[in-house]
């Protein structure tokens, strides 16, 4: 009896293929995520581990070799720490990575500022209009990322549209120079995270339970000081969220420091691309890439942290 | 219904029937729209110190809509509320003197239980020793005294439902206002905290306004009670006088079961009235003053335990009061049992009686020819 319903309940066909090998369907559908993070992201990461360990050399590839064979046919893995140590040693990785600490926490804490009452009003909206107001938030990603940027220095340039209507208003009589410095890095970076920002925030305030500030009013709390001490705080796991959603990808920033920066807005991004098409030195930027990655582990694993935490109890 | 038992009217003051007393609460022909929808429709009412008072209603009553403009969350389109003799129309909630205990008891989920109660407390800038204290007497009055440093998610329903009346009365409010207290409870811890929370009310001796749909709560609990319907107050009264004197065939038929007879009324004098009735094909007699004029059309309410029920004709006089019909369903509860009997004319009428033997005892079962009967004064004249 016992064995019909065993042999009952085997597949056939892909799927029975598949049990042969101990897999369920289950399984399978887990795998490709799995498969593809392992095929595009931790054996390029292992590639890179390995360019960081080697020597800088002139030849094709600039890198030497990790595994050699010697003339006495044994096998010699050569590995070098000089690329982290170099790294460590010399001052401009360090404030790079300290700029971009920098840029990406003042960029992160403006998308917080201006992200709030954006989002804060639009969950207080009325819900007819919740759908439409979110929808332009997202609107801008229907325009290409490189687009964009490059409209802005159309807006900041000398000659842009803002110092044009600040000097037809006269507040000014010289353009300012905004183009080529940090602060257009600013502005760009707190413009293209901005929805980042205010979308995890939106869902926190939007989930808030509406008698709590009733219920504070009631026990004699005036609506501003509800405000601080219930929404504020309440909304705490939404602020975390955005700012980790800014913060993380802001550090890696590349193109808008590029576009939008001066030469000496140096950020990690960027000294990684001058390392590895500037000076060819793939060693050093591949060590100076897994430096970043290690860095980045960190406010990533405390997004999880966060974002399992919300799924808890909200 | 029948077990509850209105004690506590007869044992209490009764402010309401003293003309010399000022109300405490005082509402003032209220009318409150939503666009074109009437939550609350001229609703005139006055609330005594001390008292515990129920909006009872079905959903849509407006009942809740009622307590909402009491609480400040939302204004009157048209009327004045008073409490204390000051009109409330221009004092946003958080000024009122009132404190409102949630249906969904919205607790503060990121604070302690204490830190939950002590907030009203620290808005009145009352000072740190007597915060401490009257946390801690609130706690130890609704019994979780060992529950201070939890958060709300770590306690149950009937915890935390006692921590929201802990943080409502804190603040000793001059209205304590009670939307659904009972609401989120099983059966027998509302049953249950029915009698603590009128234990708590006489101990603070705070005026409490409580929102129910359950009549039995509103029984068990209330001084007087305003039976709601689609935004007016049907019926105003003590528990025992909604239950035997209702005004009219709503309230009747909302609280408790009731059995109408239709008729019209043959004799109407000062101390009884005289219903002919189709329905019932006899004539009712009922022994309370007669206010309606000869001829009109009327409905006779008689509650199903004021029936009896035999087998064999009774003796009263002139066949009055009196119907011949059949048994067709039988529900037996263990206290009471439910009988559902067909009348001659079609009429099926409910009568429960009290089980006084065992079941296997019982003498009467389905499809018996019964006699129903009823006193005088077991009967109300309801013309609307």
């Amino acid at each position: 009896m016992a064995e019909i319903t065993q042999s009952e309940m085997r597949h056939t066909g892909f799927l029975g293929l598949l049990q042969r090998f101990g897999l369920s369907g289950r399984a399978l559908v887990m795998a490709v995520p799995y498969a593809w993070l392992l095929l595009f992201f931790l054996i390029p990461f292992l590639i890179v581990l390995k360019i960081a360990l080697a020597e800088s050399q002139m030849a094709i590839p600039p890198f030497t070799a990790l595994v050699e064979m010697t003339e006495e046919l044994k096998y010699q893995i050569t590995v070098t720490f000089y690329n982290f140590h170099s790294m460590v040693t010399d001052d401009l990785y360090i404030i790079a990575y300290l700029n971009s600490v920098k840029i990406a926490f003042i960029s992160t804490l403006c998308c917080l500022v201006l992200g709030y009452p954006v989002a804060y009003a639009i969950a207080k909206a009325d819900p007819k209009w919740r759908a439409p107001l979110l929808m332009l938030i997202i609107l801008p990603f229907w325009t290409s990322f490189l687009i964009r940027v490059y409209a802005w220095i159309g807006i900041l340039s000398n000659n842009g549209v803002l110092n044009n209507v600040l000097m037809w208003l006269g507040i000014i009589d010289q353009p300012l120079q905004i183009l080529y410095t940090p602060t257009a890095t600013y502005i760009g970076i707190t413009y293209s995270y901005l929805p980042f920002m205010i979308l995890p925030l939106y869902s926190t305030l939007e989930r808030l339970d509406n008698t709590l500030l009733e219920a504070a009013a009631d026990l004699g709390c005036p609506p501003w000081k509800a405000f601080l001490t219930i929404t504020l705080p309440l909304s705490v796991p939404g602020m975390i969220a955005g700012a980790l959603l800014v913060f993380i990808p802001a550090m890696g920033e590349f193109v808008i420091p590029e576009l939008l920066g001066g030469p000496d807005t140096l950020m990690i991004g960027r000294t990684l691309w001058t390392e590895f098409f500037n000076n060819r030195d793939w060693p050093l930027a591949s060590a100076v890439a897994v430096a970043l990655l290690l860095f980045l582990v960190v406010p990533i694993m405390l997004f999880q942290n966060v974002q399992g935490k919300q799924g808890g109890h909200p | 219904m029948a077990t509850a038992q209105p004690s506590r009217t007869q044992t209490r003051l009764e402010p309401w029937r003293d003309p010399d007393e000022k109300p405490y609460v005082r509402i003032e022909k209220v009318t409150k729209k939503f666009g074109d929808f009437t939550a609350v429709d001229d609703v005139s009412l006055s609330i005594y110190r001390g008292e515990f008072f129920s909006l009872l209603g079905g959903s849509g009553s407006g009942k809740t809509t009622l307590l909402r403009m009491l609480a400040g969350f939302e204004r009157p389109t048209e009327g004045k509320i008073f409490i204390d003799g000051i009109d409330m129309s221009n004092v946003p909630p958080y000024e009122r003197p009132v404190n409102m205990m949630f249906q969904s008891y919205a607790l503060f989920p990121h604070m302690t239980v204490e830190s939950n109660i002590a907030f009203g407390l620290h808005q009145d800038k009352v000072g740190k020793a007597e915060i401490k204290e009257r946390v801690a007497d609130a706690l130890n009055l609704v019994q979780l005294s060992q529950f201070g440093k939890r958060k709300p998610h770590q306690l149950s329903g009937g915890q935390r439902q006692r921590v929201a009346l802990a943080r409502a009365l804190v603040k000793r409010p001059k209205l304590l206002l009670l939307d659904e207290p009972l609401g989120a409870l099983d059966k027998k811890l509302r049953e249950q905290t029915q009698f603590e929370l009128v234990n708590i009310q006489e101990k603070v001796g705070i005026t409490f306004i409580v929102v129910t749909h359950d009549q039995e709560e509103a029984m068990t609990m209330s001084s007087r009670i305003a039976v709601m319907n689609r935004g007016y107050i049907a019926q105003i009264g003590t528990p025992t006088e909604i239950y035997e004197y209702p005004n009219s065939r709503f309230t009747a038929e909302f609280i408790g079961s009731v059995n109408m007879f239709h008729g019209r009324i043959m004799e109407s004098e000062p101390d009884h009235s005289l219903i002919r009735s189709d329905e019932a094909d006899c004539d009712l007699y009922v022994s309370h003053p007669g206010h309606v004029a000869p001829g009109t059309e009327c409905w006779v309410a008689v509650r199903p335990e004021k029936i009896a029920i035999t087998k064999e004709g009774p003796a009263t006089e002139g066949g009055r009061n009196q119907a011949m019909g059949t048994v067709k369903e039988i529900a037996y509860l263990g206290d009471v049992s439910i009988y559902e009997i067909e009348l001659d004319t079609g009429k099926r009428v409910r009568v429960t009686a009290p089980m006084v033997t065992r079941r296997t005892e019982m003498p009467i079962t389905w499809e018996d020819r019964v006699y129903l009967s009823w006193r005088p004064f077991a009967g109300s004249v309801l013309t609307s």
